[in-house]
């Protein structure tokens, strides 16, 4: 058993941009295994913190630790974006990209990426042009490209915005079957049943800072503040 | 116009007999030109994607002289590589002056900026959607830079082929440092001033029309064989 990445330790951490801080400071301990949902309005800092996390952005303060150091921590975890980039290949190349990066042969990294275009449900896709796909597919490849790595945390930001109701269910699928296959999920979403449906824990991130946080069952059944309380409340009177 | 029309007359006549001249030169024409484009991509390309991927201290003045160098004027390239390349110059010893390997120089001097160049704009635009992706996919500078090279290919041409535009029309640096020496470096521009100092006007156009007809030829040839027009997509 190879040592685990996690925790990841976040300690006074802040991120600076365009001369305003606009996240923390905050602390935080990413450990454990399961499903933690990022809630928030827009502008809260959702992408900000999954960004630090990932270390795609750096920190202006305070600092951001894994258990192992960096370069081992980088190779283990895969990143959903809010807005899927693609590469100018072949949806099968695509997706076998991450594991070349890691030194897989072509014939193997393909083989896999064939598997993966099933498992998302992209099957007839293996060779188009990557950038072709609609917006829900170049989601899914995301997914694909993220998990075919197995990693050992992935982030994922809004993942289902584009999707419609069957490839939201089949995304939240992959979702909980990675989880359970003992991926640590990280998880900024919109969407109050995918929430409840994915969530073993909520943070409720509310002008840059974690303003809340605790199990899934207890923030929705009575969330602690008011600011998350009116969060939630808004989404019902929608 | 009767110059012209003599001239396109000139140009039918050569082609379609296969002049032999007309055929060496065209030939040293391409292999000079080939050469030197060939020299300029290999070093030219992987240059214009480590701009591309890398943040260093003196990037924008790096990418401001490139561009300049872009407008090198090709005398004056030919003017220094002569005294360089002549006898009592540093290199004399290489005995490369007049030779077809010194035009290949010259034009790869003057080909190596506008690939490099032209390479960075293209792949820049590419490194800006794929940043964040291959920083999260945790990628080595090493594989960013193949990833660019690759996917980016289509641009890439446009690079590679702008370069060899320049390169199979110039005539300024190749005249000095290769000297028209026929069946030696004389080559379709040289050979197109020569007759026009002779006055032979409808030969020296007739040789024109090749020369562009080559160029044409050369570039949808290239089109055709890297498929960029049906594939679409750029
Ligand atoms: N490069 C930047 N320069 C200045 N401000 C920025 C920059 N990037 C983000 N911000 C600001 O930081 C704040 C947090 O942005 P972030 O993208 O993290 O929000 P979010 O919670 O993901 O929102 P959404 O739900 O809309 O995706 C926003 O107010 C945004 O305007
Ligand atoms: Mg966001």
């Amino acid at each position: 058993m190879v040592t685990s990445i996690l925790p990841l330790k976040l300690e006074e951490a802040t991120v600076r941009k365009g001369g305003s801080r606009i996240l923390g400071p905050l602390d935080l301990t990413l450990d454990g295994e399961g499903c933690t949902i990022l809630l928030g309005p827009n502008g809260a800092g959702k992408t900000t913190l999954l960004r630090l996390l990932h270390g795609l952005d750096r920190t202006s303060g305070g600092q951001a630790r894994w258990a192992t150091p960096r370069e081992e921590a980088y190779l283990r975890q895969s990143f959903v974006f809010q807005s899927p980039v693609v590469m100018r290949r072949s949806v099968r190349d695509n997706i076998a990209y991450p594991l070349l990066v890691r030194g897989v042969g072509r014939k193997e990294a393909r083989e896999r990426a064939v598997e993966w275009i099933a498992h998302v449900g992209l099957a007839g896709a293996d060779d188009k042009p990557a950038q072709i796909l609609s917006g829900g597919e170049k989601q899914k490849l995301a997914i694909a490209r993220a998990l075919i790595i197995k990693p050992e945390v992935l982030f994922l930001d809004e993942p289902a915005a584009n999707l419609d109701g069957t490839s939201t269910r089949d995304i939240e699928a992959l979702i909980l079957r990675a989880a359970r296959a003992g991926t640590r999920i990280v998880m900024a979403t919109h969407n109050f049943g995918q929430a409840r449906r994915l969530a073993d824990d909520i943070l409720f991130i509310y002008r840059g800072r974690i303003h809340e946080r605790g199990p899934a069952k207890e923030f929705f059944a009575g969330p602690e503040t008011k600011e998350a309380e009116t969060f939630i409340k808004g989404d019902l009177l929608l | 116009m009767n110059d012209l029309s003599a001239g396109v007359m000139a140009a039918f006549g050569l082609i379609f007999n296969l002049d032999h001249n007309l055929v060496e030169i065209s030939l040293r024409s391409l292999a000079v030109t080939f050469s030197a484009i060939a020299i300029a991509s290999l070093i030219g390309l992987p240059f214009g994607a480590w701009l591309a991927v890398t943040r260093f201290r003196y990037r924008r003045v790096t990418i401001a002289i490139l561009n300049a160098l872009m407008g090198l004027p090709p005398v004056v390239v030919g003017l220094v590589l002569y005294v360089l390349l002549s006898r009592s110059g540093p290199f004399g010893v290489l005995n490369l002056l007049f030779t077809p390997t010194a035009m290949i120089i010259a034009q790869t001097i003057l080909i190596l900026p506008i690939v490099a160049s032209l390479a960075h704009q293209a792949l820049r635009e590419l490194w800006f959607q794929y940043h964040d992706l291959l920083i999260s996919i945790n990628t080595s500078k090493w594989q960013r830079m193949g990833a660019l090279l690759l996917d980016g290919r289509r641009s890439l041409l446009t690079a590679v082929l702008t370069g060899f535009g320049r390169g199979i029309g110039e005539i300024g640096a190749i005249m000095i440092v290769g000297g028209n020496i026929d069946h030696l470096t004389r080559v379709l521009t040289t050979a197109i001033a020569l007759e026009v100092s002779k006055g032979n006007f409808p030969l020296a156009i007739g040789l024109g029309i090749v020369l562009i007809l080559l160029a044409i030829l050369i570039n949808i040839a290239i089109h055709i064989l890297s498929r960029t027009e049906r594939e679409g997509t750029w």
